[in-house]
């Protein structure tokens, strides 16, 4: 296992850093925060044709770069860093890699490419108006109709579900429960028989969506009924990636709060020159780098299919979670008044902590995972 | 020399002269005075000083050899790892002559007298006073040093004392070899709040230094002390591997042991200061607690954060090894280490429950986890309190301005101190 990025990581950063910097300042995350769709379409031409980022981590033979999943942490982590608004994380962190994970080689070959591409959108849907991100949650239903399915039922806190072109929906066969009976299945985003709503989020830079099938027809992907190991080496996979993407927006937050701690004045002097400012920063520079260890090993578990992944991945989503929360919180702090403004970009990074804490399950959800995949 | 010698070369060289050289049938004393003679005790000091002038790398060799002959090395302790280095750096020759050799062969143990009642983080607040005395010879010391590992049985202590109070105060201090054995020097041992009593407060009335025992410079000491604070995080690391000591049949065996564990005996609870992390799953289990969803998620809480200090030490170790710029993940170990030794004692008490009120022979785990209870406190304080180490990260890591200080630039007699 690596524990120091190589010169080919460092330079994706610093390609990826720099792009993200011009593209995705905050007045354009702020701009696009109020819009339905909440993406740029130019800006994610250009990241998809002139850096590849779609394909980073999707082999060659579909059409990606073929690197791996530390790389696909680095690209998330800037974006994370940046507040990029984009389906970027819908599509490779959640359904890029259902597919890859369930997909069969025909399957693999007709949905992969035109994701790596950055021409398809994609997500996956997985929790319902339950709010449970395990297998044993899902309740829509796919019935088998003729050679196809039809699906029926809800699945809510979809990222960027209303603007993906293609779904990836976990569902299970009538009357099955738990892990059993599961399957995943793919549609149009504009399939008949599927209502999609836009739900208003609490993060308004990642958009959420409502789903509701009445009978949407899809095709299957992968072996139906025994998708369950798919999907869960799925959602390990996003948590992992999430806990990059936090690290980012948690290291940004730092490098801001330490800055104005330096520059606010009171009392006479910096306000970063008492001890409760910078003990507090210091704290939160200890929370960043144990969520950065955690976050950067779980990428390299993934890379190395390594049996560790599970447990590693629930610590890294966990840790990141409670870090990035507690940076984000002792941010606002630190600003005073001015951090509870609209105008101050820190409630920005603060949304966008309080909505990655819970999605994909939250800290004391995977506290509890991590104790089970550690058989205590 | 030593610097052009390959590896190779350097094995081989040592290997022959441990085969004539080392059996385990002669005293310790006469073992290691070959120690001293050849060099190869001490490799990395330089050749007029018995060393041999290697490099640290090379220096590995040689402790590679030595322990695939089983042969006994120099003393653990504070002579070895704090005074000596500090004399090679900063003291005369005379004093080199006279000092180390006696450190090498284990003759001669030493002791740190640092810090005071009323001088702990601001070391350099220090008010013991060493005064001339009329004829000029030597200095005369009056004060109370404090947390000296040690010092009722060793032979010289690492004095840090104000020999000039019209100056600020990091420019006043003088440090000196202080001979122990002497009537104005009485070590009485500090008992501490977990029962074990591993530090002495030493007196010094009247106590006397000759004039060319100072090391460095007078007025210097601060500097000088600078070292050896620098060597300190090294030596407790070269305690353990000393106490991982041989188990063979011989004379020099023997005394090697019998000497181990009289340096060891003050640390045999310092596993437990650390919070026994490593006590946790199984004892959980043991209980019956680990089914509780609360105990869960504490217990997930602290392995968490146990493995995460581990991968931020091991990426922290990667940049040095690759010669990258140390990131700031280098600086935060021991502040972590405080974080996990406390949320083992919280950890521990919730799967121990009642039993926590018990110590001793009826206390959980024969009293270690009692044990833990009450060591875990020392963590956040020795060897820099966290509050001093959040200043140091604060400000050296992240650039936050130092807190306006008042005391650094006027004559030290000015600055106000704690009543005596």
């Amino acid at each position: 296992m690596r524990w120091s990025p190589t010169e080919e990581q460092d330079e994706l950063r610093r390609v990826v850093r720099r792009f993200l910097e011009e593209k995705s300042p905050a007045t354009e995350v702020r701009r696009l925060m109020e819009t339905p769709e909440g993406y740029e379409p130019g800006v994610w031409k250009q990241l998809s044709q002139e850096l590849g980022l779609p394909g980073v981590h999707i082999p060659e033979s579909y059409g990606g770069q073929g690197l791996g999943f530390v790389e696909l942490g680095i690209v998330l982590e800037e974006m994370g860093r940046a507040l990029l608004c984009a389906p970027y994380f819908a599509s490779l962190a959640l359904a890029a890699n259902a597919i890859l994970n369930a997909g069969s080689e025909d399957e693999r070959r007709a949905l992969l490419p035109g994701i790596a591409a950055g021409e398809t959108l994609a997500t996956l849907a997985i929790a319902e108006p339950n709010g449970r991100w395990d297998a044993g949650g899902v309740a829509l239903e796919a019935r088998r109709d003729g050679s196809g399915w039809r699906l029926h039922g809800e699945k809510s806190f979809v990222v960027d579900g209303v603007t993906a072109d293609l779904i990836v929906v976990a569902a299970r066969v009538p009357g099955s429960t738990g892990r059993d009976g599961l399957g995943l299945y793919h549609l149009r985003g504009d399939a008949s028989g599927l209502a999609r709503r836009p739900l208003v989020a609490l993060d308004p830079t990642r958009k959420l969506a409502r789903l509701t099938f009445t009978g949407a027809r899809a095709e299957s992907l992968g072996e139906v009924g025994a998708a369950a190991p798919a999907l869960e080496k799925t959602l390990d996979q996003a948590a992992a990636l999430l806990a990059n993407e936090m690290v980012g927006g948690a290291q940004k937050l730092l490098e801001m709060t330490v800055e104005y701690a330096k520059t606010r004045v009171q009392f006479g002097r910096p306000i970063g020159s008492f001890q409760a400012i910078k003990h507090k920063c210091a704290d939160m520079l200890m929370a960043l780098e144990l969520a950065r260890s955690s976050a950067y090993y779980a990428v390299a578990c993934a890379d190395e299919a390594h049996d560790e992944l599970p447990a590693v991945a629930s610590l890294a989503k966990a840790q990141g979670s409670d870090a990035y929360l507690e940076i984000a919180a002792e941010s606002i702090q630190i600003h005073g008044g001015l951090g509870f403004t609209w105008e101050q970009d820190v409630h920005l990074y603060f949304k966008r902590a309080k909505a990655s804490e819970v999605l994909l399950g939250d800290p004391t959800y995977h506290r509890e995972l991590l104790a089970q995949r550690l058989e205590i | 020399m030593g610097d052009r010698m390959d590896a190779e070369s350097v094995r081989r060289e040592v290997r022959a002269w441990l085969e004539t050289n080392w059996n385990p049938d002669q005293s310790l004393v006469e073992w290691r005075n070959k120690l001293a003679d050849s060099g190869w005790g001490c490799p990395t000091w330089p050749v007029e000083w018995l060393g041999r002038g290697l490099s640290v790398s090379l220096a590995d060799v040689v402790a590679e050899e030595f322990e695939r002959a089983g042969a006994v090395g120099t003393p653990g302790g504070g002579g070895m790892t704090l005074a000596a280095p500090t004399i090679l750096e900063h003291g005369s020759d005379d004093l080199k002559r006279r000092l180390l050799r006696p450190i090498v062969t284990g003759e001669d143990t030493w002791c740190q007298l640092f810090s005071e009642p009323g001088s702990g983080s601001d070391l350099a607040g220090l008010t013991t006073r060493a005064e001339l005395s009329p004829d000029g010879d030597e200095y005369i010391v009056n004060g109370q040093k404090l947390w000296s590992t040690s010092a009722h049985h060793a032979r010289y202590g690492m004095l840090l004392a104000r020999t000039n109070w019209d100056v600020p105060k990091h420019r006043g201090i003088t440090y000196f070899a202080l001979e122990m054995h002497q009537p104005g020097v009485v070590a009485k041992p500090l008992k501490q709040m977990n029962g074990h009593a591993s530090f002495n407060e030493v007196f010094l009335n009247d106590a006397r230094v000759p004039v060319a025992n100072a090391i460095g410079e007078v007025g210097n000491g601060w500097t000088v002390a600078l070292a050896t604070l620098a060597h300190e995080r090294r030596s407790f690391d070269a305690l353990r591997a000393a106490a991982r000591s041989t188990r063979g049949q011989g004379r020099a065996y023997d005394e090697q042991r019998a000497e181990v564990a009289e340096i060891m005996a003050p640390y045999t609870w310092y596993p437990q200061r650390a919070g026994r992390a490593d006590l946790i799953v199984e004892r959980a289990k043991a209980t019956g607690r680990s089914r509780d969803p609360v105990v869960r998620q504490e217990i997930a809480k602290l392995l968490s954060l146990a493995r995460a200090t581990e991968w931020t030490a091991r990426r922290a170790k990667a940049a040095r090894v690759l010669g990258r710029p140390p990131g700031p993940e280098g600086s935060l170990g021991k502040l972590y280490a405080s974080d996990i030794a406390r949320a083992c004692s919280r950890v521990h008490t919730l799967i121990s429950g009642s039993d926590s009120l018990l110590s001793g022979a009826d206390g959980p785990l024969d009293g270690i986890i009692a044990e833990i209870l009450v060591s875990v406190p020392a963590v956040s304080i020795a060897g820099g309190t966290d509050e001093i180490q959040r200043n140091i990260v604060s400000e050296r890591v992240l650039g936050l301005p130092k807190d306006p200080q008042t005391d650094a630039e006027r004559a030290f007699r000015d600055v106000p101190r704690n009543k005596r």
